[in-house]
């Protein structure tokens, strides 16, 4: 159900990863991912991916984890792999059979796809598997600290994030409570056509909109209470401070980096 | 006859992955008509999960679930009739009121039900009576209304099923003392009048004390006890071992019992207690003190 979707998940543990610094993780992240869509050749491609098993490794995720994740974009990764096997034109032809032509630049193209989609799933789900909401939240608005001359809208919009992702299982569990006690009303959710299910929804929508707005009464008023008023004057218990493995990582980066580009020079296109 | 029954019930949560927990195991229990069990265990026990057997909204990782002698499980017709011959009141109720009056809000089982208008009618009527619901109180928005009154709506509505078993969680859950006694009072009166099986599933013994027929204790993923509250009481040393709170009364002649008083201990109201030191006067009065 709603529940066995891992994906923004935090998995608490005490890895070198873990322990990174929030706003290094996210820009390193970036640059990974933008790195992915460098690789031309399937030298670079297949360090990219050695690169990548090897930092879910220092992680200490479990592969099975990492392999959930991917579960549910299976079905994109699928049709990704068949559009570009099927409508690539260039290239040698392979298959050529009726309405089927199979050239090899589309297979190239579909096995570059599949492994790309991949490693973006899993390099960003890495980054949110080993990192807190909070301190992701708080990356970022340390990352757009630059931005402070609009008037601390940007410590604004992190606060919403912080408290929207705090929310998502709590409001997991209510949605789940409220349809077992209108199920056991009678409410029937899993017969009728999709106009009839939607409305046999309105039952378990409404309680769950007023126990939010409730909740989010409850907390701007404890948040009051505690003389919150926004980033004037915020500091921080936790500060953010570059540690040594910070810039380990940077340079753990570079060589992959440099690796990438030097295959793709070296060997030829594929893609 | 036995209303509710479980043949080796057990129930894990996410079956088949890592994280696969056992909830409750090979329960065999029977509750007969008519009676008012207080299902009572510790937080994380597993009655909650127990209870969301007894009308199919957990199925059962492998045993049986018998309501009134029908296997619930076995046609989607059988599923859905024990959702009507069981009514399931979850904790804090108020939360699932969505319509727009108190009335339509009680109305919503008997619709569900596919009754006609005339007989959802009086069955909104009748359980508004159960639990004090005024007229004019039905005719407000159940966002309106106080906390006690929401709670009493709610539970009307799971009532207006007419269902022959009413299964209640914590429902006097959060409330102040006499909220408390007027939501037992009235589950009370609601047995009297209707002659139904209540299940009432509560950690506070105190409550249960009053007003139980029979007490179901839940331990270890089991129903470790099931007897009349006098039999349950006389293992008053057990409850306290798996972390039951009994009576504070209970509690001062368990007491009294260590200090070498020979007295009873399966004692829960104050009157019995009152009695029991009565008792135990006129004794002394009489034998002296050869008897302790």
């Amino acid at each position: 159900m709603v529940k066995d979707i891992t994906i923004g998940q935090f998995f608490p543990g005490t890895s070198v990863i873990h322990k990174m610094d929030p706003r290094m993780k996210l820009i390193l992240t970036l640059v990974f991912i933008v790195f992915i869509f460098v690789c031309k050749n399937f030298y670079s491609l297949l360090l990219m991916v050695a690169a990548l098993i090897c930092i879910v490794f220092v992680s200490k995720i479990s592969m099975r984890t990492i392999l959930k994740g991917i579960k549910p974009v299976l079905i994109i990764i699928v049709i990704t792999a068949l559009l570009n096997l099927f409508y690539i034109k260039e290239g040698t032809m392979l298959v050529d059979w009726h309405f089927i032509h199979i050239t090899t630049k589309g297979v190239y193209t579909a096995i570059f796809m599949v492994v790309r989609i991949m490693c973006l799933i899993v390099s960003s789900s890495l980054l949110t598997y080993t990192t807190s909401p909070t301190l992701i939240t708080d990356g970022i608005e340390q990352l757009l600290s630059p931005l402070k001359f609009m008037q601390g809208s940007v410590h604004t919009v992190a606060m919403m994030m912080t408290i929207a992702l705090r929310f998502i299982p709590t409001l997991i569990d209510e949605f789940d409570k409220i349809t077992s006690a209108q199920k056991a009303r009678g409410a029937d959710l899993e017969t009728g056509n999709l106009v009839e299910r939607t409305k046999a929804l309105i039952p378990v929508f409404i309680p769950l909109f007023i126990t939010s707005f409730r909740r989010a009464y409850d907390l701007a008023f404890a948040m009051e209470c505690r003389c919150y008023h926004g980033h004037k004057g915020r500091t921080r218990m936790k500060q953010m401070k570059y540690a040594r493995r910070d810039y380990l990582s940077i340079a753990v980066m570079l060589v992959i980096i440099a690796g990438i580009i030097l295959l793709n020079h070296f060997f030829g296109k594929v893609i | 006859m036995s209303v509710l029954k479980t043949e080796n019930l057990t129930y894990m949560y996410s079956e088949g992955t890592p994280f696969q927990i056992v909830a409750i195991k090979d329960v065999n229990l029977s509750v007969e008509a008519g009676e008012l069990v207080a299902v009572i265990g510790h937080t994380g026990s597993g009655k909650s999960t127990l209870i969301q057997h007894f009308n199919g909204l957990l199925k059962p990782s492998s045993g049986k679930v018998y309501v009134d002698g029908q296997d619930i499980w076995e046609s989607k017709a059988t599923l859905r009739q024990s959702r009507f011959t069981v009514g399931l009141c979850f904790q804090y109720p108020e939360y699932q009121l969505f319509e727009e009056t108190a009335y339509k809000d009680i109305a919503f089982g008997p619709k569900n039900m596919k009754l006609d208008e005339a007989e959802i009618d009086r069955r909104v009527r009748q359980a508004a009576s159960y639990v004090g619901v005024t007229d004019d109180m039905l005719e407000k928005s159940p966002f309106d209304l106080s906390g006690g009154e929401k709670r009493r709506v709610a539970i009307a509505g799971v009532m207006a099923m007419e269902p022959k078993v009413l299964i209640l969680d914590e429902p006097t859950a959060g409330l102040d003392p006499r909220g408390r006694d007027q939501i037992l009072e009235l589950i009370r009166s609601y047995r009297e009048q209707t002659g139904s099986t209540v299940l009432l599933v509560s950690h506070s013994m105190e409550d249960v004390a009053k007003i139980a027929t029979k007490v179901m204790v839940i331990n270890n993923k089991n129903v470790e006890m099931y007897g009349t509250v006098e039999e349950i009481f006389e293992h008053a040393g057990r409850l306290i071992e798996i972390g039951l709170d009994v009576p504070q009364i209970t509690k001062v002649f368990l007491g009294l019992k260590e200090r070498g008083l020979p007295v009873r201990t399966d004692i829960y109201t104050v009157q019995q207690g009152r009695e029991e030191l009565n008792r135990l006067r006129e004794m002394k009065q009489r034998g002296g003190d050869a008897a302790w």
